[in-house]
């Protein structure tokens, strides 16, 4: 596998009827590639992760996915309100997700740490009033 | 232990699922209903169950290859969901029993037959 693939996606605001497609799809690419099991769950628990922020908190946004023969490379960026404290939105149990996410069953504050968890690199670029960017890197090579 | 297996001996209803769908083994059980949790933690091939019955349980259980869902406690499932996971082919079953006998019930029968 030498070609990269690439591709993008748009993820709407608040639509959860659409939320997850985007993961799915590359879950989908990469089990046809015959990534391992191992990659492509901790590809999918961090890339759903990330659209689900999105959705939730970024009115929606955009993913480029490129994937080549060592690693799966995912950017999702939105134009929402930034995360003003990084530090603090990287804590585990920390969450601004209000009472109508919760009981949807999310906004336990787990979403960036499970990214961090299951990723080999990630890094988020954020600026308040502008959005965010987050950038993950799975390789297929992980143990 | 096959889901149509789990379907015959407790009497779940299959509210999604062809009967395709539902030779699928049951490999695991899983019980969580704080939807990142269940992403990181849900196995290919477990039964998850879950008391959310929201458009969003779909999406979680095609991207861990859950074997199916199972909602407790007779809770009614949206009809987005039902939709949604028809589509997918998400299997989605019910029964009138609590998460904690369910669990109990599928987990005597991996036992059992594994």
């Amino acid at each position: 596998m030498n070609n990269v693939i690439v591709r993008d996606y748009d993820i709407p605001a608040n639509d959860f009827t659409a939320a997850g497609e985007a993961s799915s799809s590359v879950r989908k690419i990469l089990v046809q590639l015959g990534v391992s099991p191992y990659v492509v769950k901790r590809t999918s628990i961090a890339m759903y992760e990330a659209e689900i922020n999105a959705v939730i908190h970024g009115h929606g946004g955009k993913a480029h996915v490129e994937i080549d023969g060592s690693k799966v490379y995912i950017r999702i960026s939105d134009e929402g309100p930034g995360i003003p404290d990084l530090e603090l939105a990287m804590q585990e149990g920390y969450s601004t997700a209000p009472d109508s996410i919760r009981e949807m069953g999310f906004g336990a504050g787990m979403g960036l740490s499970n990214i961090k968890k299951h990723s080999d690199i990630m890094k988020i670029d954020t600026e308040v009033n502008k959005g965010t960017t987050v950038h993950i890197t799975v390789f297929f090579n992980a143990i | 232990m096959t889901i149509e297996e789990l379907v015959r001996d407790f009497g779940y209803k299959v509210i999604t699922g062809s009967a395709e769908d539902l030779k699928h083994p049951v490999k695991g059980v899983y019980a969580c209903d704080l939807l990142s949790h269940a992403m990181a933690k849900v196995n290919s091939g477990d039964l998850w169950i879950t008391i959310h019955t929201n458009i969003n349980v779909v999406a979680v259980a095609s991207l861990t290859d859950a074997a199916c869902v199972l909602i407790p406690e007779g809770i009614a499932v949206e009809p987005q969901t039902v939709e949604r996971a028809a589509e997918k082919g998400v299997v989605i079953l019910s029964s009138p029993s609590t998460t904690a006998q369910v669990c109990h019930e599928v987990l005597s029968m991996i036992g059992m037959k594994s």
